[in-house]
């Protein structure tokens, strides 16, 4: 019997001579990344495990993202803690105004290879499976293990596999793939697995759609979402690394827990409805419904991609009176290149507001938390009750080109109906 | 390992982790100080019923989402011995162990545990005893089972680090 991709890179990483779904190996990491929540929590475990030495300093990266630009006393000691012990223990830091959304900078900056291990003090880790990587979210005593030993314990996951097809059609993007998958299985669906991504319909998703995809495998409870290596990758990291790789593919023989469609002549750009990821309907369902706030950003849509897509819906129209528009560049170079190509003017124009990339808005941590009554349209990927603020808001999923659409309509609407 | 304690209930399926400690507290990194804010936007009330050993009684999923470990750590904090569920999200489960706080997997002892029941649990035999009535549970694969009874992940590093380098 074959193996999946998932099973291979496991593999190679760790002693065990062969590895199937439930088995627990000792897996080496070429990178352990966390961030100014769970990386001083990390530290305090790595103290009590008895060591301050970590396993090699090259392959450590902290961000400071999730309270930076700091809230208030408490995190701006975080991001202090943060600071001076990556300063300490010569680690990559990245500082605001510097970095970024801890997993869109580590991806950007070469951090991340197809075929590599990576693992992260933060769920949304799964997002580096988008360059045919294995990547894992874990708990910061998990993290404090990582740093000391480089490696983590890990139960082999099985496999569903998604082959996608057909043609994206005009307002369609990546996260309606992501938002089909987790429709089809549940939020719960995929938890001791990871989702495996393939098929003609990968061809046509750039690595930006692809993170969207691989970001909301923890939706349905996945460990990661596996984009294998192709060209698209190829071309991607071409002058960001400098790391050597090989891509890695399933076997034919593979074993799969699950295998599913999905069919881009028959997607729709979707809407997650409150206060589950899993509730999802065709934006045309929920036509109509009040937007009070609209946030383009975070970890699964502040790129580059979905700045475009936003500035081109509100591009000479005015955000609707009723509605605030929060628009989040995952990264400082993100932002720097959507100030080049006009984006962040046309934005402003439009009457949003630009912040300076952070998670706040996504985790209700700060910058844009939502008061009770309001309903809110993002491109984050997360809706549960109470996460953005008020435990009585409603937050509602989408791409960013439906997300831009109802920042003008002031309510949510067929992208197709602003702009033609 | 064995753990008991007194049932407090967590209604309801698909539990994140941000109801269970809401992302406004998280720039908190001492477990002592988050346990004013576990529960906090599910229901606070649960608070009240955590006195002395406590085992949990979950649903379907518990512990979605979010991959912060102020959760088990707040629980713990409170005197939580164990988590009974239905099932487990993965991140939330493998905290549990790390932190030797037994997540078990046995949907009939959730159904049958009422608030204050008084429960009972040996990890390494899956046996569950839910007000006097046995249940058996998923095993706790031997990994897990080990890490539990070394005292988790701290103490499994501390082991390491006292052995001879290879």
């Amino acid at each position: 019997m074959g193996y999946t991709i998932a099973e291979k890179i496991l593999l190679n990483h760790c002693d065990a001579d062969h590895v199937e779904p439930g088995q627990v190996v000792m897996v080496r990491c070429e990178v352990v990344l966390a961030n100014d929540v769970t990386g001083p929590l990390a530290f305090r475990q790595m103290e009590k495990m008895g060591t301050s030495e970590v396993f090699d300093r090259s392959k450590i990266v902290m961000v400071a993202d999730h309270f930076a630009p700091a809230k208030d006393e408490r995190s701006a000691i975080l991001i202090k803690r943060l600071k001076e012990w990556s300063l300490e223990h010569g680690v990559a830091f990245y500082d605001q105004g510097r970095g970024g959304i801890e997993h869109n900078l580590i991806i950007q900056e070469g951090w991340v290879v197809p075929g590599s291990v990576i693992v992260g003090g933060d769920s949304h880790t799964c997002t580096h499976g988008a360059l045919g990587a294995f990547s894992s979210g874990l708990g910061s005593t998990d993290i404090a293990y990582s740093l000391i030993f480089g490696e983590f314990w890990e139960a082999v996951p099985g496999t569903i596999q998604i082959t996608v097809s057909g043609e994206k059609g005009r307002f369609v993007t990546g996260k309606d793939v992501i938002l089909a998958v987790i429709s089809q299985i549940g939020a719960g669906g995929g938890t001791d697995n990871v989702l495996e991504f393939v098929g003609p319909g990968t061809k046509s998703l750039s690595i930006d759609e692809r993170l969207a995809i691989s970001n909301l495998a923890i939706e349905a409870g996945s460990e990661t979402g596996i984009f294998p290596a192709d060209e698209t990758t190829a071309a991607y990291l071409d002058g960001r690394t400098e790391t050597k790789w090989e891509a890695v593919h399933s076997d034919p023989d593979a074993s799969y827990s699950r295998q599913l469609k999905v069919d881009f002549d028959r997607l729709e750009p979707l809407v997650a409805k409150p206060h589950n990821p899993e509730n999802v309907v065709p934006v045309s369902e929920v036509a109509g419904m009040p937007i009070h706030q609209v946030v383009v950003g975070n970890c699964a849509n502040g790129t580059l991609t979905d700045l475009r897509q936003a500035a081109q819906m509100v591009q000479g129209k005015r955000v609707h009176e009723r509605t605030r528009m929060i628009v989040v560049p995952a990264t400082q170079k993100i932002y720097r290149e959507a100030i080049e190509e006009g984006l962040v003017d046309t934005l402003v124009e439009a009457g949003a507001s630009i912040s300076t990339p952070t998670c706040g808005p996504c985790f209700g941590g700060h910058t844009g938390a939502l008061a009770p009554g309001e309903n809110s349209i993002t491109t984050t990927n997360r809706n549960f009750k109470g996460r953005a603020g008020s435990p009585d808001a409603c937050v509602y999923l989408a791409n960013a080109f439906v997300a831009a659409a109802a920042a003008v309509a002031g309510e949510i609407v067929d992208p197709a109906g602003v702009i033609s | 390992m064995i753990a008991s304690g007194k049932a407090v209930l967590v209604p309801g399926t698909n539990i994140d982790t941000d109801v269970l400690y809401p992302g406004i507290y998280l720039n908190i990194d001492d477990p002592e100080l988050m346990k004013p804010y576990l529960f906090e936007g599910l229901d606070p009330s649960l608070r009240d019923q955590l006195s002395g050993d406590t085992v949990l009684v979950v649903g379907e999923n518990f512990g979605m989402g979010s991959s912060r470990e102020h959760v088990p750590l707040a629980m713990k904090a409170w005197g939580v011995r164990c988590v009974i569920g239905s099932s487990f999200a993965r991140i939330f489960y493998r905290n549990c162990i790390n932190l030797a706080l037994p997540a078990i997997t046995c949907p009939q002892a959730a159904q049958a545990a009422e608030p204050g029941s008084q429960i009972a649990v040996d990890a390494a035999t899956g046996k569950v005893v839910v007000d006097g009535q046995e249940f058996s549970a998923l095993p706790v694969p031997p990994f897990m089972l080990e890490m539990l009874d070394r005292g988790g992940l701290i103490s499994w590093a501390q082991y390491k680090l006292s052995q001879p380098r290879s």
